[in-house]
Protein backbone atom coordinates (compact mmCIF):
# COMPACT_ATOMS: atom_id res chain seq x y z
CA UNK A 1 0.00 0.00 0.00
CA UNK A 2 2.85 2.31 0.74
CA UNK A 3 4.78 1.14 -2.27
CA UNK A 4 1.88 1.81 -4.59
CA UNK A 5 2.50 5.38 -5.63
CA UNK A 6 0.24 8.32 -5.03
CA UNK A 7 -1.22 9.53 -8.28
CA UNK A 8 -1.86 13.26 -8.42
CA UNK A 9 -5.42 12.58 -9.45
CA UNK A 10 -6.26 11.14 -6.00
CA UNK A 11 -8.33 13.45 -3.87
CA UNK A 12 -6.75 15.74 -1.32
CA UNK A 13 -8.34 13.97 1.65
CA UNK A 14 -7.27 10.52 0.46
CA UNK A 15 -3.79 11.88 -0.10
CA UNK A 16 -3.61 13.27 3.43
CA UNK A 17 -4.98 10.07 4.96
CA UNK A 18 -2.44 7.99 3.12
CA UNK A 19 0.40 10.27 4.18
CA UNK A 20 -0.86 10.13 7.75
CA UNK A 21 -0.78 6.34 7.71
CA UNK A 22 2.65 6.23 6.08
CA UNK A 23 3.97 8.67 8.65
CA UNK A 24 2.77 6.51 11.51
CA UNK A 25 4.15 3.34 9.97
CA UNK A 26 7.59 4.85 9.42
CA UNK A 27 7.67 6.32 12.92
CA UNK A 28 6.23 3.18 14.53
CA UNK A 29 9.56 1.83 15.86
CA UNK A 30 10.30 5.16 17.52
CA UNK A 31 6.77 5.52 18.89
CA UNK A 32 6.80 1.99 20.31
CA UNK A 33 10.30 2.47 21.64
CA UNK A 34 9.23 5.63 23.41
CA UNK A 35 6.27 3.85 25.01
CA UNK A 36 8.08 0.62 25.92
CA UNK A 37 11.51 1.88 26.90
CA UNK A 38 10.93 5.43 28.10
CA UNK A 39 7.40 6.38 29.09
CA UNK A 40 6.33 2.98 30.46
CA UNK A 41 9.44 2.45 32.62
CA UNK A 42 9.25 6.09 33.71
CA UNK A 43 5.73 5.63 35.08
CA UNK A 44 6.70 2.26 36.57
CA UNK A 45 9.67 3.86 38.27
CA UNK A 46 7.52 6.62 39.75
CA UNK A 47 5.15 3.95 41.06
CA UNK A 48 7.91 1.67 42.41
CA UNK A 49 9.25 4.66 44.33
CA UNK A 50 6.28 4.24 46.66
CA UNK A 51 6.95 0.51 47.19
CA UNK A 52 9.56 -1.70 48.81
CA UNK A 53 10.31 -3.52 45.52
CA UNK A 54 13.17 -6.01 45.87
CA UNK A 55 15.31 -7.69 43.25
CA UNK A 56 12.93 -10.68 43.16
CA UNK A 57 10.16 -8.42 41.83
CA UNK A 58 7.92 -8.57 44.92
CA UNK A 59 6.57 -5.30 46.28
CA UNK A 60 4.25 -3.75 48.87
CA UNK A 61 3.02 -0.19 48.86
CA UNK A 62 4.77 1.78 51.58
CA UNK A 63 3.65 5.31 50.72
CA UNK A 64 6.24 8.03 51.11
CA UNK A 65 8.57 5.93 53.25
CA UNK A 66 11.39 5.85 50.65
CA UNK A 67 11.32 9.62 50.31
CA UNK A 68 10.99 10.14 54.06
CA UNK A 69 14.01 7.95 54.66
CA UNK A 70 16.08 10.01 52.22
CA UNK A 71 15.10 13.48 53.29
CA UNK A 72 14.98 12.82 57.04
CA UNK A 73 18.62 11.75 56.91
CA UNK A 74 17.86 8.25 58.16
CA UNK A 75 19.61 7.09 55.02
CA UNK A 76 23.10 8.31 55.89
CA UNK A 77 24.22 8.54 52.29
CA UNK A 78 21.58 10.60 50.49
CA UNK A 79 22.81 14.05 51.49
CA UNK A 80 26.39 12.91 51.18
CA UNK A 81 25.82 11.75 47.59
CA UNK A 82 23.99 14.95 46.77
CA UNK A 83 26.78 17.09 48.16
CA UNK A 84 29.53 15.10 46.41
CA UNK A 85 27.74 15.33 43.07
CA UNK A 86 27.02 19.04 43.48
CA UNK A 87 30.68 19.72 44.19
CA UNK A 88 31.66 17.74 41.12
CA UNK A 89 29.15 19.52 38.87
CA UNK A 90 30.18 22.96 40.15
CA UNK A 91 33.84 22.16 39.55
CA UNK A 92 33.88 20.11 36.38
CA UNK A 93 31.24 21.90 34.27
CA UNK A 94 32.84 25.38 34.28
CA UNK A 95 36.31 23.84 33.87
CA UNK A 96 35.23 21.80 30.86
CA UNK A 97 33.29 24.61 29.18
CA UNK A 98 35.98 27.24 29.64
CA UNK A 99 38.78 24.90 28.57
CA UNK A 100 36.86 23.75 25.50
CA UNK A 101 36.02 27.33 24.57
CA UNK A 102 39.64 28.43 24.89
CA UNK A 103 40.84 25.61 22.65
CA UNK A 104 38.10 26.31 20.11
CA UNK A 105 38.99 30.02 20.07
CA UNK A 106 42.62 29.14 19.47
CA UNK A 107 41.64 26.72 16.69
CA UNK A 108 39.53 29.40 15.06
CA UNK A 109 42.63 31.57 14.49
CA UNK A 110 44.45 31.26 11.16
CA UNK A 111 46.62 28.34 12.31
CA UNK A 112 48.20 25.47 10.46
CA UNK A 113 47.13 21.89 11.04
CA UNK A 114 43.67 22.87 12.20
CA UNK A 115 42.07 19.51 11.46
CA UNK A 116 44.97 17.61 13.02
CA UNK A 117 44.58 19.56 16.26
CA UNK A 118 40.83 19.03 16.17
CA UNK A 119 41.28 15.29 15.79
CA UNK A 120 43.80 15.21 18.63
CA UNK A 121 41.46 17.10 20.96
CA UNK A 122 38.58 14.79 20.07
CA UNK A 123 40.55 11.55 20.39
CA UNK A 124 40.23 11.04 24.20
CA UNK A 125 36.42 11.18 24.01
CA UNK A 126 36.25 7.90 22.12
CA UNK A 127 38.20 5.93 24.72
CA UNK A 128 35.93 3.46 26.57
CA UNK A 129 35.05 4.63 30.08
CA UNK A 130 36.62 1.61 31.72
CA UNK A 131 39.88 2.23 29.84
CA UNK A 132 39.77 5.95 30.76
CA UNK A 133 39.46 4.96 34.38
CA UNK A 134 42.41 2.55 34.10
CA UNK A 135 44.59 5.13 32.38
CA UNK A 136 43.89 7.75 35.02
CA UNK A 137 44.30 5.35 37.92
CA UNK A 138 47.80 4.86 36.60
CA UNK A 139 48.49 8.53 35.82
CA UNK A 140 47.26 9.62 39.26
CA UNK A 141 49.09 6.88 41.14
CA UNK A 142 50.73 8.76 44.05
CA UNK A 143 54.02 6.82 43.93
CA UNK A 144 54.66 6.01 40.29
CA UNK A 145 52.05 7.98 38.32
CA UNK A 146 53.18 10.30 35.56
CA UNK A 147 51.59 13.38 37.12
CA UNK A 148 53.33 13.17 40.47
CA UNK A 149 56.58 12.24 38.69
CA UNK A 150 56.37 15.41 36.62
CA UNK A 151 55.53 17.51 39.67
CA UNK A 152 58.48 15.99 41.54
CA UNK A 153 60.85 16.73 38.68
CA UNK A 154 60.12 20.45 39.14
CA UNK A 155 60.44 20.17 42.90
CA UNK A 156 56.76 20.01 43.87
CA UNK A 157 55.64 17.34 46.27
CA UNK A 158 52.78 15.50 44.59
CA UNK A 159 49.28 15.00 45.90
CA UNK A 160 47.51 11.80 46.83
CA UNK A 161 44.86 12.69 44.23
CA UNK A 162 41.95 10.26 44.31
CA UNK A 163 43.29 8.62 47.47
CA UNK A 164 42.65 11.65 49.66
CA UNK A 165 39.13 12.70 50.53
CA UNK A 166 40.00 16.37 50.12
CA UNK A 167 41.38 16.00 46.61
CA UNK A 168 39.31 13.20 45.10
CA UNK A 169 36.60 15.41 43.57
CA UNK A 170 39.04 18.02 42.19
CA UNK A 171 41.08 15.13 40.74
CA UNK A 172 38.10 13.61 38.99
CA UNK A 173 37.05 17.05 37.71
CA UNK A 174 40.52 17.55 36.29
CA UNK A 175 40.30 14.14 34.67
CA UNK A 176 36.93 15.04 33.12
CA UNK A 177 38.65 17.85 31.21
CA UNK A 178 40.51 15.22 29.25
CA UNK A 179 37.32 14.21 27.46
CA UNK A 180 36.14 17.70 26.60
CA UNK A 181 36.89 17.34 22.86
CA UNK A 182 33.28 16.89 21.80
CA UNK A 183 32.43 20.30 23.27
CA UNK A 184 35.48 21.82 21.58
CA UNK A 185 34.32 20.57 18.18
CA UNK A 186 30.84 22.03 18.67
CA UNK A 187 32.29 25.36 19.83
CA UNK A 188 34.62 25.48 16.86
CA UNK A 189 31.76 24.89 14.43
CA UNK A 190 29.83 27.69 16.13
CA UNK A 191 32.79 30.06 15.91
CA UNK A 192 33.20 29.34 12.22
CA UNK A 193 29.57 30.33 11.69
CA UNK A 194 29.97 33.82 13.20
CA UNK A 195 29.58 36.21 10.24
CA UNK A 196 32.89 37.88 9.39
CA UNK A 197 31.24 41.21 8.61
CA UNK A 198 30.30 41.66 12.27
CA UNK A 199 33.97 41.58 13.23
CA UNK A 200 34.80 44.01 10.45
CA UNK A 201 32.07 46.38 11.56
CA UNK A 202 33.40 46.37 15.13
CA UNK A 203 36.91 47.08 13.89
CA UNK A 204 35.65 49.98 11.78
CA UNK A 205 33.99 51.40 14.87
CA UNK A 206 37.42 51.37 16.50
CA UNK A 207 36.86 48.27 18.64
CA UNK A 208 39.88 46.17 19.56
CA UNK A 209 40.23 42.44 20.13
CA UNK A 210 38.41 42.60 23.45
CA UNK A 211 35.48 44.54 21.95
CA UNK A 212 35.24 41.99 19.13
CA UNK A 213 35.18 39.17 21.67
CA UNK A 214 32.77 40.87 24.05
CA UNK A 215 30.34 42.30 21.51
CA UNK A 216 30.50 39.81 18.63
CA UNK A 217 31.93 36.43 19.67
CA UNK A 218 30.19 36.05 23.02
CA UNK A 219 26.69 37.08 21.92
CA UNK A 220 26.87 35.14 18.67
CA UNK A 221 28.18 32.08 20.50
CA UNK A 222 25.68 32.24 23.35
CA UNK A 223 23.26 29.67 21.83
CA UNK A 224 26.13 27.21 21.39
CA UNK A 225 27.38 27.90 24.93
CA UNK A 226 23.84 27.36 26.14
CA UNK A 227 23.57 24.02 24.31
CA UNK A 228 26.92 22.80 25.64
CA UNK A 229 26.14 24.01 29.16
CA UNK A 230 22.87 22.06 29.24
CA UNK A 231 24.29 18.81 27.86
CA UNK A 232 27.39 18.97 30.10
CA UNK A 233 25.30 19.70 33.20
CA UNK A 234 22.95 16.79 32.52
CA UNK A 235 25.91 14.47 31.87
CA UNK A 236 27.87 15.53 34.95
CA UNK A 237 25.01 14.74 37.31
CA UNK A 238 25.12 11.15 36.07
CA UNK A 239 28.77 10.18 36.52
CA UNK A 240 29.01 6.55 37.52
CA UNK A 241 31.88 4.48 36.14
CA UNK A 242 34.64 6.62 37.65
CA UNK A 243 33.28 5.97 41.13
CA UNK A 244 32.60 2.32 40.41
CA UNK A 245 35.97 1.54 38.90
CA UNK A 246 38.41 4.02 40.39
CA UNK A 247 37.37 4.91 43.91
CA UNK A 248 34.48 2.65 44.90
CA UNK A 249 32.93 5.83 46.26
CA UNK A 250 35.80 6.45 48.63
CA UNK A 251 37.87 7.43 50.41
CA UNK A 252 35.41 7.78 53.27
CA UNK A 253 32.51 8.22 50.78
CA UNK A 254 34.13 11.39 49.46
CA UNK A 255 33.34 10.34 45.88
CA UNK A 256 29.95 8.79 46.51
CA UNK A 257 28.46 10.04 43.24
CA UNK A 258 24.69 10.11 43.14
CA UNK A 259 24.24 7.45 40.46
CA UNK A 260 26.80 5.23 42.17
CA UNK A 261 24.83 5.60 45.41
CA UNK A 262 21.68 4.69 43.48
CA UNK A 263 23.35 1.68 41.85
CA UNK A 264 24.54 0.45 45.24
CA UNK A 265 21.07 0.85 46.72
CA UNK A 266 19.55 -1.15 43.86
CA UNK A 267 22.10 -3.86 43.16
CA UNK A 268 24.17 -4.22 46.34
CA UNK A 269 21.46 -3.66 48.93
CA UNK A 270 18.67 -4.84 46.53
CA UNK A 271 16.41 -1.99 47.62
CA UNK A 272 14.94 -1.40 44.16
CA UNK A 273 11.95 0.63 45.33
CA UNK A 274 14.17 2.98 47.24
CA UNK A 275 16.48 3.26 44.20
CA UNK A 276 13.51 4.33 42.06
CA UNK A 277 12.70 7.10 44.52
CA UNK A 278 16.36 8.15 44.48
CA UNK A 279 16.25 8.23 40.66
CA UNK A 280 13.18 10.45 40.64
CA UNK A 281 14.83 12.93 42.96
CA UNK A 282 17.75 13.06 40.53
CA UNK A 283 15.37 13.58 37.62
CA UNK A 284 13.65 16.46 39.42
CA UNK A 285 16.98 18.05 40.31
CA UNK A 286 18.18 17.80 36.71
CA UNK A 287 14.91 19.27 35.44
CA UNK A 288 15.06 22.10 37.97
CA UNK A 289 18.65 22.96 37.07
CA UNK A 290 17.91 22.81 33.34
CA UNK A 291 14.84 25.02 33.84
CA UNK A 292 16.96 27.47 35.78
CA UNK A 293 19.46 27.65 32.92
CA UNK A 294 16.57 28.06 30.47
CA UNK A 295 14.98 30.80 32.59
CA UNK A 296 18.17 32.81 32.81
CA UNK A 297 18.91 32.16 29.15
CA UNK A 298 16.74 35.00 27.82
CA UNK A 299 19.07 37.34 29.66
CA UNK A 300 22.27 36.04 28.13
CA UNK A 301 21.45 33.89 25.12
CA UNK A 302 21.19 35.87 21.92
CA UNK A 303 19.31 34.45 18.96
CA UNK A 304 20.19 35.89 15.61
CA UNK A 305 16.76 35.60 14.05
CA UNK A 306 14.70 38.77 14.11
CA UNK A 307 16.90 41.04 16.18
CA UNK A 308 20.17 41.19 14.32
CA UNK A 309 21.03 44.65 15.60
CA UNK A 310 21.54 43.51 19.18
CA UNK A 311 24.89 41.93 18.45
CA UNK A 312 26.58 45.24 17.86
CA UNK B 1 58.61 45.48 12.15
CA UNK B 2 55.60 47.59 12.96
CA UNK B 3 53.90 47.55 16.31
CA UNK B 4 50.81 45.94 14.78
CA UNK B 5 52.83 43.13 13.25
CA UNK B 6 54.71 42.54 16.49
CA UNK B 7 51.47 42.37 18.40
CA UNK B 8 50.07 39.93 15.86
CA UNK B 9 53.12 37.70 16.12
CA UNK B 10 52.96 37.67 19.92
CA UNK B 11 49.31 36.71 19.66
CA UNK B 12 50.02 33.83 17.29
CA UNK B 13 52.81 32.56 19.55
CA UNK B 14 50.30 32.56 22.38
CA UNK B 15 47.73 30.73 20.23
CA UNK B 16 50.19 28.03 19.15
CA UNK B 17 51.41 27.57 22.72
CA UNK B 18 47.85 26.98 23.86
CA UNK B 19 47.16 24.53 21.03
CA UNK B 20 50.36 22.59 21.56
CA UNK B 21 49.78 22.41 25.32
CA UNK B 22 46.23 21.18 24.69
CA UNK B 23 47.45 18.60 22.19
CA UNK B 24 50.10 17.41 24.65
CA UNK B 25 47.50 17.10 27.39
CA UNK B 26 45.28 15.05 25.05
CA UNK B 27 48.01 12.74 23.81
CA UNK B 28 50.26 12.27 26.85
CA UNK B 29 47.86 9.95 28.72
CA UNK B 30 47.44 7.82 25.60
CA UNK B 31 51.18 7.72 25.04
CA UNK B 32 51.74 6.79 28.66
CA UNK B 33 49.18 4.01 28.32
CA UNK B 34 50.92 2.51 25.29
CA UNK B 35 54.45 2.87 26.62
CA UNK B 36 53.50 1.29 29.96
CA UNK B 37 51.83 -1.61 28.16
CA UNK B 38 55.16 -2.63 26.62
CA UNK B 39 57.25 -2.53 29.80
CA UNK B 40 58.25 -5.12 32.32
CA UNK B 41 57.06 -4.59 35.85
CA UNK B 42 60.52 -3.60 37.04
CA UNK B 43 60.94 -1.15 34.16
CA UNK B 44 57.62 0.52 34.83
CA UNK B 45 58.64 1.45 38.38
CA UNK B 46 62.05 2.95 37.53
CA UNK B 47 62.54 6.49 38.82
CA UNK B 48 62.81 8.87 37.04
CA UNK B 49 60.51 7.21 34.52
CA UNK B 50 61.65 6.19 31.06
CA UNK B 51 59.70 7.46 28.08
CA UNK B 52 60.54 4.59 25.74
CA UNK B 53 60.32 0.94 26.72
CA UNK B 54 63.45 -1.12 26.11
CA UNK B 55 63.05 -3.86 25.28
CA UNK B 56 59.47 -3.89 24.03
CA UNK B 57 57.66 -6.62 25.91
CA UNK B 58 55.04 -7.91 23.50
CA UNK B 59 54.46 -10.80 25.87
CA UNK B 60 52.34 -8.49 28.06
CA UNK B 61 49.67 -8.72 25.41
CA UNK B 62 49.90 -12.49 25.16
CA UNK B 63 49.60 -12.61 28.94
CA UNK B 64 46.60 -10.29 28.96
CA UNK B 65 44.85 -12.46 26.39
CA UNK B 66 45.62 -15.67 28.23
CA UNK B 67 44.53 -14.47 31.67
CA UNK B 68 41.19 -13.08 30.55
CA UNK B 69 39.57 -14.57 27.42
CA UNK B 70 39.64 -11.27 25.54
CA UNK B 71 39.24 -13.09 22.22
CA UNK B 72 35.91 -14.41 23.38
CA UNK B 73 34.93 -10.99 24.78
CA UNK B 74 35.77 -9.41 21.45
CA UNK B 75 33.35 -11.78 19.76
CA UNK B 76 30.67 -11.21 22.39
CA UNK B 77 30.98 -7.46 22.07
CA UNK B 78 31.05 -7.67 18.28
CA UNK B 79 27.79 -9.60 18.35
CA UNK B 80 26.07 -6.99 20.52
CA UNK B 81 27.56 -4.17 18.46
CA UNK B 82 26.32 -5.73 15.21
CA UNK B 83 22.79 -6.00 16.58
CA UNK B 84 22.79 -2.50 18.02
CA UNK B 85 24.35 -0.76 15.03
CA UNK B 86 22.05 -2.35 12.45
CA UNK B 87 18.96 -1.74 14.59
CA UNK B 88 19.91 1.85 15.23
CA UNK B 89 20.72 2.72 11.64
CA UNK B 90 17.63 1.05 10.18
CA UNK B 91 14.98 2.20 12.62
CA UNK B 92 16.32 5.69 13.32
CA UNK B 93 16.45 6.45 9.61
CA UNK B 94 12.90 5.16 9.10
CA UNK B 95 11.64 7.35 11.93
CA UNK B 96 13.69 10.35 10.86
CA UNK B 97 12.11 10.11 7.41
CA UNK B 98 8.64 10.29 8.97
CA UNK B 99 9.63 13.29 11.10
CA UNK B 100 11.42 15.18 8.35
CA UNK B 101 9.16 14.55 5.39
CA UNK B 102 5.68 13.27 6.14
CA UNK B 103 2.71 15.06 7.67
CA UNK B 104 0.82 12.90 10.14
CA UNK B 105 -1.26 13.50 13.20
CA UNK B 106 0.75 13.56 16.43
CA UNK B 107 4.07 14.10 14.68
CA UNK B 108 5.09 17.23 16.55
CA UNK B 109 3.91 15.89 19.90
CA UNK B 110 5.88 12.66 19.50
CA UNK B 111 8.93 14.56 18.32
CA UNK B 112 8.75 16.84 21.37
CA UNK B 113 8.46 13.76 23.60
CA UNK B 114 11.53 12.21 22.00
CA UNK B 115 13.57 15.39 22.37
CA UNK B 116 12.46 15.80 25.99
CA UNK B 117 13.41 12.19 26.71
CA UNK B 118 17.05 13.08 26.03
CA UNK B 119 16.98 14.96 29.34
CA UNK B 120 15.72 11.91 31.23
CA UNK B 121 18.50 10.32 33.32
CA UNK B 122 18.97 6.65 32.42
CA UNK B 123 18.78 5.94 36.16
CA UNK B 124 15.03 6.60 36.10
CA UNK B 125 14.20 3.85 33.62
CA UNK B 126 17.05 1.52 34.61
CA UNK B 127 15.31 -0.34 37.43
CA UNK B 128 11.89 -1.00 35.84
CA UNK B 129 13.68 -2.11 32.68
CA UNK B 130 15.87 -4.45 34.69
CA UNK B 131 12.89 -5.85 36.59
CA UNK B 132 10.87 -6.20 33.39
CA UNK B 133 13.59 -7.97 31.40
CA UNK B 134 14.30 -10.27 34.33
CA UNK B 135 10.67 -11.20 34.65
CA UNK B 136 10.51 -12.01 30.94
CA UNK B 137 13.48 -14.30 31.48
CA UNK B 138 15.98 -12.20 29.55
CA UNK B 139 18.38 -11.40 32.38
CA UNK B 140 21.87 -12.66 31.55
CA UNK B 141 21.20 -12.55 27.79
CA UNK B 142 22.00 -9.98 25.11
CA UNK B 143 18.33 -9.24 24.43
CA UNK B 144 18.04 -6.24 26.81
CA UNK B 145 21.22 -4.81 25.32
CA UNK B 146 20.25 -5.22 21.65
CA UNK B 147 16.47 -5.13 21.27
CA UNK B 148 15.86 -1.51 22.39
CA UNK B 149 18.11 -0.33 19.55
CA UNK B 150 15.55 -1.73 17.10
CA UNK B 151 12.94 0.69 18.42
CA UNK B 152 13.99 4.00 16.98
CA UNK B 153 17.68 3.81 17.87
CA UNK B 154 17.56 6.68 20.35
CA UNK B 155 16.21 10.20 20.17
CA UNK B 156 19.63 11.68 19.49
CA UNK B 157 20.09 9.68 16.29
CA UNK B 158 16.58 10.39 15.05
CA UNK B 159 17.20 14.06 15.64
CA UNK B 160 20.55 13.97 13.86
CA UNK B 161 19.17 12.17 10.79
CA UNK B 162 16.14 14.43 10.66
CA UNK B 163 18.49 17.41 10.48
CA UNK B 164 20.26 15.80 7.54
CA UNK B 165 17.05 14.88 5.73
CA UNK B 166 15.81 18.44 6.01
CA UNK B 167 18.84 19.65 4.05
CA UNK B 168 17.80 17.53 1.02
CA UNK B 169 15.62 19.60 -1.32
CA UNK B 170 11.98 18.58 -1.13
CA UNK B 171 11.61 19.02 -4.90
CA UNK B 172 13.43 15.71 -5.33
CA UNK B 173 10.73 13.79 -3.45
CA UNK B 174 7.97 15.72 -5.10
CA UNK B 175 9.10 15.04 -8.63
CA UNK B 176 9.53 11.34 -7.82
CA UNK B 177 6.08 11.44 -6.34
CA UNK B 178 4.61 12.85 -9.52
CA UNK B 179 6.37 10.05 -11.39
CA UNK B 180 4.43 7.58 -9.28
CA UNK B 181 6.99 6.65 -6.64
CA UNK B 182 5.63 5.64 -3.22
CA UNK B 183 6.97 6.59 0.19
CA UNK B 184 9.17 3.53 0.48
CA UNK B 185 10.68 4.14 -2.95
CA UNK B 186 11.37 7.78 -2.13
CA UNK B 187 12.95 6.81 1.17
CA UNK B 188 15.05 4.05 -0.37
CA UNK B 189 16.11 5.55 -3.63
CA UNK B 190 16.35 9.26 -2.80
CA UNK B 191 16.87 9.92 0.89
CA UNK B 192 18.99 6.91 1.85
CA UNK B 193 21.60 7.28 -0.90
CA UNK B 194 21.84 11.05 -0.47
CA UNK B 195 22.32 10.83 3.29
CA UNK B 196 24.84 8.02 3.37
CA UNK B 197 27.40 10.11 5.30
CA UNK B 198 24.78 10.77 7.97
CA UNK B 199 23.95 7.09 8.25
CA UNK B 200 27.64 6.36 8.64
CA UNK B 201 27.80 8.93 11.47
CA UNK B 202 24.85 7.31 13.23
CA UNK B 203 26.39 3.88 12.77
CA UNK B 204 29.70 5.06 14.18
CA UNK B 205 28.12 6.73 17.19
CA UNK B 206 26.14 3.57 17.82
CA UNK B 207 29.28 1.48 17.46
CA UNK B 208 31.27 3.58 19.90
CA UNK B 209 28.43 3.99 22.37
CA UNK B 210 27.82 0.26 22.39
CA UNK B 211 31.48 -0.75 22.51
CA UNK B 212 32.08 1.66 25.39
CA UNK B 213 28.91 0.83 27.32
CA UNK B 214 29.69 -0.33 30.81
CA UNK B 215 26.59 0.04 32.96
CA UNK B 216 24.28 -1.94 30.62
CA UNK B 217 26.40 -5.11 30.46
CA UNK B 218 27.27 -4.69 34.15
CA UNK B 219 23.62 -4.84 35.13
CA UNK B 220 22.41 -7.54 32.75
CA UNK B 221 25.29 -9.97 32.27
CA UNK B 222 26.23 -12.22 35.15
CA UNK B 223 27.99 -15.20 33.55
CA UNK B 224 31.55 -14.35 32.71
CA UNK B 225 31.31 -16.29 29.45
CA UNK B 226 28.91 -13.62 28.18
CA UNK B 227 31.04 -10.64 29.25
CA UNK B 228 31.88 -7.75 26.95
CA UNK B 229 35.37 -6.27 26.56
CA UNK B 230 34.60 -3.51 29.08
CA UNK B 231 33.44 -5.99 31.69
CA UNK B 232 36.45 -8.17 30.94
CA UNK B 233 38.74 -5.22 31.49
CA UNK B 234 37.06 -4.48 34.78
CA UNK B 235 37.45 -8.14 35.78
CA UNK B 236 41.11 -7.98 34.80
CA UNK B 237 41.56 -4.97 37.08
CA UNK B 238 40.14 -6.94 39.97
CA UNK B 239 42.70 -9.70 39.48
CA UNK B 240 45.85 -7.79 38.54
CA UNK B 241 45.50 -4.41 40.17
CA UNK B 242 49.19 -4.04 40.96
CA UNK B 243 50.53 -5.17 37.59
CA UNK B 244 50.17 -1.91 35.78
CA UNK B 245 51.92 -3.11 32.65
CA UNK B 246 49.37 -5.89 32.14
CA UNK B 247 46.45 -3.60 32.95
CA UNK B 248 47.68 -1.09 30.40
CA UNK B 249 48.06 -3.84 27.79
CA UNK B 250 44.50 -4.98 28.50
CA UNK B 251 43.27 -1.37 28.21
CA UNK B 252 44.96 -1.02 24.81
CA UNK B 253 43.19 -4.20 23.74
CA UNK B 254 39.85 -2.69 24.77
CA UNK B 255 40.63 0.61 23.09
CA UNK B 256 42.02 -0.56 19.75
CA UNK B 257 38.77 -1.26 17.85
CA UNK B 258 37.26 2.15 18.61
CA UNK B 259 40.47 3.89 17.60
CA UNK B 260 40.47 2.02 14.28
CA UNK B 261 36.81 2.84 13.61
CA UNK B 262 37.38 6.44 14.59
CA UNK B 263 40.24 6.91 12.16
CA UNK B 264 38.27 5.31 9.35
CA UNK B 265 35.29 7.58 9.88
CA UNK B 266 36.51 10.64 11.75
CA UNK B 267 35.61 13.05 8.98
CA UNK B 268 31.97 11.97 9.18
CA UNK B 269 31.93 11.94 12.97
CA UNK B 270 33.13 15.51 13.31
CA UNK B 271 30.54 16.63 10.75
CA UNK B 272 27.87 14.81 12.71
CA UNK B 273 28.65 16.46 16.04
CA UNK B 274 28.88 19.81 14.36
CA UNK B 275 25.43 19.50 12.83
CA UNK B 276 23.60 18.53 16.02
CA UNK B 277 25.47 21.04 18.14
CA UNK B 278 24.79 23.99 15.92
CA UNK B 279 21.25 23.37 14.82
CA UNK B 280 20.38 22.00 18.27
Amino acid sequence: MMVAGMRPRAGKAAYAARENLAGWLFALPAALGFLLFTLGPMIASLFYGFTDLTISGKWNLIGLENYARMFSGRDNYFYKALWVTTQYVLMSVPMKIVYAFLLAMALNQPVRGKSVFRTIFYLPTIVPTVAISMIWLWLLNPDFGLINQMLRSVGIKGLKWIYDKRSVIPSLSLMSMWTTGGITVVFLAGLQDVPKHLYEATSLDGGGAWARFRHVTLPMMSPTIFFNLCTTLIGSFQVFSEAYIMTNGGPDNASLFYVFYLYREAFSFTRMGSACAIAWVLFIIIMAVTMLVFKTSDRWVFYQAGEGGKAL
Amino acid sequence: MTVGKLRKNTWMVFVYTLLLAGAAASLAPLYWLVRSSFMSLSQIFILPPKWIPSPFRWSNYAKAFSVVPFGRYYLNTALIVAGVVSGTVITSSLSAYAFARLRWRGRNALFACLIASMMLPFAVTMIPLFVGWSRLGFANTYVPLILPAWFGGGAYNIFLLRQFYMTIPRELDESAFVDGAGYVTIYRSILLPLTRPALIVVGMFAFMGCWNDFLGPLIYLSSSSLYTVSLGLRMFQGMYNAEWNLMMAASVVALLPVIVVFFIGQRYIIEGITLTGIKG
